[in-house]
């Protein structure tokens, strides 16, 4: 694999302007996959979760899966989308040996939903993306190519075949071609997933988990000459498998296509792979001999004609969605758009209202998690709802130091004791025996021997250089390894040098 | 010939159910048939003696059990080999799927057993249905009872043959663009395309899945409506199926009743192509209705003209994806497999072996008909000439109550006289099509023998969507007035065995 030429970023942007498009595929959480009653847990043995539909046997009929056209509608209004009013699914016609029948049922020219918009946020401002449709297919099974060296099925020895993913419903949603984006083009393009993925939570529709393959994205990027009006050709990438990958293809892309037209190159239409490891993406199938589909309406099925009132019961009943309850949050918290940004970047809104709902202040819970959590998770190199503490345990930790059990250097430690598993914040406490120092005499004892040990602080402080105060307040910090309650030890402290703070 | 053999099927469910004989009496005495008279018709793929005579043992089970037996328990029956049947092999006639085992039934296949039905074995076709003289069965030709060297029509062909040839009372088959009906009318017996979705698709293996219709086989119309009751209704395994009750077919067959329907003659369906025996018989079964009271008019339906070239658009196009399951990946026929080629070789070599020349040419066909900048020329024109056929029925059926035409131009052709001439083998589908296009109920029933070759001639009733008990109405008019006239069936004896 060579390493392609790349034209670094910033003068990319300014010779050309990207054009990005966006397909996303979401794995329906249904009970039972899109034509037949198989279910569709994640990780069950090869091939056990088939029948005579999903494995398209000789004579097996679809019928389709009603929770699935009704999932597919609430995305659509989540959407802003219109709903079609009559429908057929269509069958996409190709070889492939992962696919049972041959053809895949899905969505032609009349999809389920369609021409909405998501309005996403990047750096302070709202972006609108356009929703060219939502259409409701079925997943195929999955091909796993042994030898050869690139994985994929030319030059592998063999290839094995599970079918358990074979009619799990698919939700396509197709963007509108989005110009524009400029250089926040890639920063835009994992927006849009990222709150893509947190509307499928909120409806409920998915479990929208990019490394088990329930959220998959295709990127389509091309550039065009700064001043021209003529899109350029455009490549689409495959197998982004996470939020960060998503970015990293879109650069890489634009990178890559400006150096090949700075030479007066020309851009192949094509599939790319995109790979984790090196950031880059390789040359797939060419698509300029387009493959012919051969798409005519699924004789199997019958049209999907979804009665008005209840498409408006539907839009009725759905939940609050993402953007709409971050501002919500963000008043109730108090917090200003750049945190509120920081937190939804860190995927930590969650976290922090599930915190806040056990009990804590919003600016603590909010200070924990995107303080110290979000610097070990950062360490650790995993995603902060994966650090193994609950939302219910930070809310402890924050009531331990608002109630003076605890001050902020040892609430730290007992973060750390819950992260390594020492048990609940209580238990660590007690294990290590983390307690602020507040009974009185101990701490009086402390001030005194602080003191004295510091006549030239004390002096200053008793002729008014309050200011010196603090080195005694360190001192008995100090002394007491941590555990005295700094505030009243400087209280203590102005009161035996008779001064008042 | 056996005594039992010559009984109707509601007769042999009379006398299972009233102990007169046993089930297992009867299912010998037609697999003595089958043996008889198998080696000259060649109507099975598979005969199942075993698992018959032990179907035919539950039901006596069933019946000493005290439990009360359905009309046809106990009763013999074809069933074509494009059912899938969990005890039998399934291969739609085809080398690609030779020896499969289904590992589930049919819906039919499962109504049939339910209704304590005796499968004896399964009945050859032209491959994957694709046909209309069981020459396109890639394992061997049916014949004609009425003439060896004749076709028993198709692609129900063996359907027809076996009971014709006295084999079974009744055989499943199913209707494309008149697989039931010309074979029926071929040999001379009783043959239903119901509504499409009338009858489930779940387990019939595909050829043309919006006309693909399950129907009955019988020698008399009262057997061909227990039977079509037996087996019709709802399945929430087909999305196609119609969610309403089968229509009143048993009780239409025994009202056998026309004074004062009103009946349609197709302008359309005569003349040139037509054998001048075919239309007298045709003639007369118009005047016999007359003198039972109905009133006949005649009827246009100009789209039926396009019927034929849009049908060879639409099927061809459903078949070449239908069919495309069928690669040597997961079952059936895999040629070319050692180790060293690639799938998408061995999937193209498995194809070209695998498959016959018609079924060849219908998935070449149906490839480019759907294939981009020509979909619109000819899938998108065949759909619309479908809709206008279904208008012309809906006109013509504000007029009359039932329509009738010949079944077929001719009456069986010669094995090999059309083989080489595909215009000429499509063509015994002409008067068929429409129905399957439009999806409503039509019947062949036997009406004479032409008197060039002494061959049974069919007369086609066709009535609305659901308005299947229709057909069966006047179908049992004109074959008790036929009856009465010729002193008893029309296939008395089949002349060549």
């Amino acid at each position: 694999m060579t390493t392609p030429t790349l034209m670094p970023f910033d003068e990319a942007m300014e010779r050309y302007e990207p054009v990005l498009g966006l397909e996303t595929h979401v794995e329906l959480g249904t009970a039972s996959k899109m034509f037949c009653g198989c279910p569709t847990a994640f990780g069950a043995p090869p091939n056990t979760q088939v029948c005579p539909v999903c494995l398209g046997l000789p004579g097996s009929l679809p019928v389709a899966n009603a929770k699935a056209i009704e999932s597919t509608i609430r995305i659509g209004l989540a959407l802003n989308c219109s709903i079609a009013e009559w429908c057929r699914f269509a069958r996409k016609n190709y070889f492939y040996p992962d696919m049972p029948k041959n053809f895949q049922i899905s969505q032609y020219d009349e999809p389920l939903c369609f021409d909405g918009y998501l309005d996403v946020e990047v750096d302070g401002k709202t972006v609108r993306i356009g929703i060219e449709r939502v259409h409701l297919e079925e997943d195929t099974g999955k091909s796993t190519h042994v030898g050869g060296s690139t994985g994929r099925i030319h030059g592998a020895d063999y290839s094995i075949v599970d079918y358990n993913r074979a009619g799990i419903p698919l939700v396509e949603i197709v963007t509108k071609p989005i110009p524009g984006a400029d250089r926040l083009a890639p920063e835009v393009a994992r927006a849009y997933v990222t709150e893509l993925r947190e509307l499928m939570r909120a409806l409920g529709v998915s479990d929208v988990r990019m490394e088990e393959g329930s959220l998959r994205c295709d990127v389509n990027v091309s550039l065009m000459p700064r001043g021209g009006d003529e899109w350029g050709t455009r490549t689409e990438t495959k197998n982004v498998n996470s939020l960060r990958s998503v970015e990293r293809a879109v650069r890489h892309e634009i990178e890559r296509q400006a150096a090949i037209l700075a030479e007066g190159g020309r851009i192949v239409q094509e599939t790319r792979h995109f790979h984790e490891d090196t950031g880059i993406t390789t040359s797939g199938r060419s698509k300029e001999e387009a493959q012919d589909y051969r798409y005519f309406p699924e004789p199997d099925l019958v049209p999907i004609a979804p009665a008005r009132e209840w498409v408006e019961e539907l839009r009725a009943a759905l939940p609050e969605l993402p953007s709409v309850r971050r501002r919500r949050l963000q008043a109730e918290w108090g917090v200003s758009d750049l945190d509120m940004a920081a937190m939804h970047n860190a995927d930590a809104i969650d976290l922090v209202e599930a915190t806040v709902a056990a009990g804590a202040a919003p600016a603590d819970a909010r200070k924990w998690w995107m303080g110290e959590l979000a610097r070990r998770a950062n360490e650790a190199g995993t995603a902060l709802a994966d650090l193994p503490i609950t939302p219910a345990e930070v809310a402890r930790v924050s009531e331990l130091v608002a109630s003076g059990s605890l001050n902020d250097k040892l609430a730290r430690q007992v973060l750390e004791g819950v992260l390594a598993g020492e048990g609940s914040p209580d238990e660590v406490v007690e294990r290590r025996g983390l307690k602020v120092v507040s009974d009185e005499g101990e701490l009086a004892a402390l001030v005194d021997q602080v003191i004295a040990e510091n006549a030239d602080a004390a002096d200053k402080v008793r002729n008014g250089k309050i200011a010196a105060a603090g080195a005694l307040v360190g001192g008995v910090m100090k002394a007491s390894r941590g555990k005295a309650d700094a505030a009243r030890a400087r209280e203590l402290i102005l009161q035996k040098l008779g001064v008042s703070g | 010939m056996s005594d039992l053999t010559r009984k109707t099927a509601a007769e042999l469910g009379r006398l299972i159910a009233s102990g007169e004989v046993s089930a297992v009496e009867v299912t010998r005495a037609h697999l003595d048939r089958i043996a008889e008279i198998e080696p000259k018709i060649d109507a099975f793929l598979h005969v199942a003696e075993e698992s018959a005579i032990e179907q035919a043992r539950a039901v006596d089970e069933r019946r000493a059990a005290g439990e009360e037996l359905g009309p046809l328990a106990g009763v013999p029956i074809a069933h074509k080999d494009i059912f899938t049947t969990v005890d039998m092999p399934t291969t739609a006639a085809s080398k690609i799927l030779q020896g499969w085992r289904p590992p589930y039934d049919a819906t039919v296949t499962r109504r049939l057993r339910e209704a304590g039905l005796v499968i004896v074995g399964k009945t050859n076709l032209d491959e994957f249905a694709m046909g209309s003289s069981t020459e396109n069965s890639a394992y061997k030709p049916s014949r004609n009872p009425w003439d060896l060297s004749r076709v028993p029509g198709g692609s129900s062909g063996g359907s027809s043959a076996a009971v014709a040839a006295y084999a079974t009372p009744l055989a499943t088959g199913t209707d494309t663009g008149g697989s039931i009906r010309q074979p029926a009318a071929v040999t001379g017996i009783v043959g239903m395309k119901p509504t499409y979705g009338g009858s489930s698709r779940y387990g019939l293996i595909a050829f043309a899945s919006s006309l693909d219709t399950p129907g009955p086989f019988a020698r008399n119309v009262l057997d061909a409506a227990l039977l079509h009751e037996a087996f019709s209704g709802h399945d929430p395994m087909d999305s196609t199926s119609i969610d309403a009750p089968v229509p009143p077919v048993v009780e239409a067959a025994r009202q056998a009743d026309v004074a004062g329907l009103r009946v349609g003659v197709i302008k359309e369906f005569g003349g040139e192509g037509y054998q001048p025996g075919v239309l007298r018989r045709f003639q007369e079964a118009v005047e016999l209705l007359e003198s039972l009271g109905a009133k006949t008019v005649e009827v246009s339906c100009p789209s039926f003209a396009y019927a034929l070239p849009a049908y060879y658009l639409i099927a061809p196009s459903e078949c070449s994806s239908n069919l495309a399951r069928f690669d040597a990946m997961r079952y059936g026929l895999r040629v070319g497999d050692n180790g060293v080629r690639s799938a998408e070789e061995v999937m193209a070599l498995t194809r070209a072996a695998g498959f016959g020349p018609e079924v060849k040419r219908r998935i070449m066909l149906g490839t480019y008909a759907l294939s981009s900048g020509y979909y619109d020329a000819y899938y998108g024109s065949a759909q619309k000439v479908r809709t206008l056929i279904a208008r012309d029925f809906e006109a013509a059926f504000h007029q009359v109550d039932v329509l009738v035409s010949p079944t077929s131009p001719t009456t069986a052709f010669k094995l090999g006289e059309r083989t080489d001439d595909p215009m000429a083998m499509y063509l015994a589908d002409l008067c068929t099509i429409p129905s399957n296009l439009a999806g409503n109920a039509a019947i062949s029933v036997p009406c004479g023998l032409a008197e060039e070759d002494d061959l049974p001639v069919g007369l086609q009733i066709l009535a609305p969507v659901l308005g299947d008990d229709r057909c069966y109405r006047v179908a049992a008019a004109v074959e008790k007035a036929l009856e009465d006239r010729w002193g008893g069936p029309l296939l008395k004896e089949a002349p060549s065995l």
